[in-house]
């Protein structure tokens, strides 16, 4: 079974995010950049589908640094990665992102496509189901469990009250939520392998992408303000020296809640 | 002229999901609101959506679009918006309507926006607003292109009705050949007692400072007592003591509760935009520079080990029994 997952270079999510003063772009050539926490689950998933006979096709869109998240996949354990890096791309939309991530998808050409849910710096979430459309695929979103027998894909999708048994055939796509698994930590051995695996590295024209579509000018939407919220004021503090359960309990009888 | 607002409703068995009350109160602000409801119960919300303004519902029985995940109803929207050229399509944030409106978007090769907390009309344009980098920041993005679609977060906006007589129902049917895609077998509603997270007047939410899952029945105590429902932060959901579903954050679900109880919560960006709209913010840290002691209105330096039993063996004592 060939399996591709989406990974995603992001900025360091316990920083502070910046937006270039001029394009109000996420600045993504700066600072520490990291593995989306979330596609950690999906590498995961996609390496305990694969069982080890499998084959694990790592895929990111984004900035040459992207190759590092592809990198930490593989040392993961998989075996192959594509990496879109194109100045031109810069500044796409969501849909130009799932058109891009398609026409790489299908050169790859799997029998599943794992991403997660969202991403931790855009959290748009749309891109893996529009994937699937581009593609005519059946999309399995928000997986807490996921399950490959046969041709049938089977995932308990998360619902607000509890979950949905949701089944496809194969090719399809999948996202998962945190927490499906326990993503493992890449091994030195691991590590060393990952520099020498295959990185393919197609240009949009190979994509067969015209460039109109992609970037600012193919983007449908654009920033043009970005100001500081509101903050909330903090208010009393104090210091736990065992008495603090009285004070919280008085907090909540003025509140009305007891 | 005015404008032409196409909104999404979404149902929640027979009712409509309140999120779609949010976003058709919105769209009334923004031009003519018509609605559409791909449910096998569509045309009973006729009566509804007319009370929230919108004058026509498109409605779509087919009993495939309950059955099947977003590609029916995908399908369908595509053609209607070929057909009656919106200005703008508005989606509540749910977990279905992302999938819709994402498989909206690469048939009909619309751009999409989600995360917004409002919407604005312009002369010949619509701006979302959407916060970011945990709601420290707000960013105005304008929307181009045929019929942009933006995807509303639940609780950014009120629901208002105004009574309007019902709408007219036109039927949509389920364009031929449609795709039909992943199948729900089954649902499963998990065993819940007390309010639901997102209504609830009180949330007890707990982080990694509970150092265990098992310490999570602290917070079911605390929250029995007071009437209330647990939430957590990412951080415990991906580690798999709770299900997503109660996470609380830019991921996971926004509350407004009136008192929001942060238990060994640090307060990353990632969980403060999913609930600094509560009223009131009672913290419980060990860390007393902890950024989530900079919104709370009572903070507590302290073992939320020893904390919590204290504070449940406090409520006890002044004969709260929940």
């Amino acid at each position: 079974m060939k399996i591709a997952v989406l990974v995603k270079q992001i900025p360091d999510p316990s920083g502070v995010g910046k937006l270039d003063s001029k394009d109000h772009l996420l600045v993504r050539d700066q600072g520490e950049v990291v593995l989306d926490p979330g596609d950690s689950y999906g590498v995961e998933a996609a390496l305990q589908l694969a069982n080890g006979d499998g084959e694990v096709v790592a895929i990111s869109m984004g900035a040459e640094k992207a190759v590092e998240v592809i990198r930490k996949a593989m040392a993961m354990g998989a075996s192959a990665g594509v990496l879109i890096s194109d100045e031109r791309l810069r500044g796409s939309d969501a849909l130009a992102t799932a058109r891009v991530l398609a026409a790489a998808v299908k050169g790859v050409a799997p029998d599943l496509l794992i991403a997660c849910t969202e991403s931790t710096d855009g959290y748009t979430g749309t891109v893996p189901a529009a994937i699937a459309e581009l593609l005519e695929w059946p999309s399995l979103t928000f997986a807490k469990e996921l399950q490959v027998e046969g041709k049938m894909v089977r995932i308990h999708r998360q619902t607000p009250n509890g979950h949905d048994v949701v089944e496809a055939e194969l090719p399809a796509v999948v996202t998962v939520t945190g927490g499906i698994n326990e993503p493992r930590y890449p091994t030195l051995k691991g590590i060393v392998a990952a520099r020498t695996r295959l990185l393919d590295q197609p240009t949009l024209e190979d994509l067969e992408i015209d460039p109109a579509i992609v970037g600012v000018g193919g983007a449908g939407q654009r920033i043009v303000a970005v100001e500081a919220a509101p903050q909330r004021q903090g208010g009393e503090v104090i210091e736990d020296q065992g008495e603090s359960a009285q004070r919280l309990a008085d907090y909540l009888a003025e509140l009305k809640v007891i | 002229m005015a404008k032409k607002i196409l909104v999404y409703v979404e149902m929640a068995g027979s009712e409509i999901a309140p999120v779609s009350l949010e976003v058709l109160t919105k769209a009334r602000q923004l031009g003519d609101v018509e609605a559409v409801v791909l449910d096998p119960e569509a045309a009973a919300a006729a009566a509804a959506i007319g009370s929230y303004g919108a004058t026509t519902l498109y409605a779509g029985i087919d009993e495939d679009y309950r059955k099947f995940v977003a590609q029916p109803a995908a399908a369908a929207l595509a053609s209607l918006a070929a057909e009656q050229d919106p200005d703008l399509i508005l989606f509540g944030a749910t977990y279905d309507a992302r999938d819709i409106c994402a498989r909206l978007s690469a048939r009909a090769g619309l751009t999409v926006l989600a995360n917004a907390t409002d919407v604005q009309a312009q002369d010949d344009s619509f701006v979302a607003i959407s916060s970011i980098f945990g709601a420290t920041q707000n960013v105005t993005t304008e929307l181009s292109g045929p019929s942009p679609c933006i995807l509303l977060r639940p609780k950014s906006l009120p629901a208002e009705s105004v009574g309007g007589s019902p709408a007219k129902v036109v039927s949509v049917s389920l364009p031929a050949g449609a795709p039909r895609g992943a199948s729900r077998l089954e649902s499963v509603v998990a065993p819940a007692s007390g309010p639901k997270l997102e209504e609830a007047r009180v949330v007890v939410s707990g982080g990694r400072g509970l150092q265990d899952s098992s310490n999570f029945e602290l917070l079911e105590e605390l929250a029995t007592l007071l009437h209330g429902a647990v939430g957590a932060s990412r951080a415990v959901v991906d580690a798999g003591w709770v299900p997503y579903a109660r996470q609380v954050g830019q991921t996971g679900k926004t509350v407004k509760p009136d008192v929001y109880v942060a238990c060994g919560i640090s307060g990353a960006m990632q969980h403060t935009v999913g609930m600094k709209g509560a009223k009131h913010i009672i913290a419980i840290n060990k860390d007393r520079e902890a950024p989530i002691f900079k919104l709370c209105d009572l903070g507590v330096v302290g073992d939320v080990l020893k904390v919590l039993p204290a504070l449940i063996a406090e409520l006890k004592s002044r004969g709260v029994s929940g």
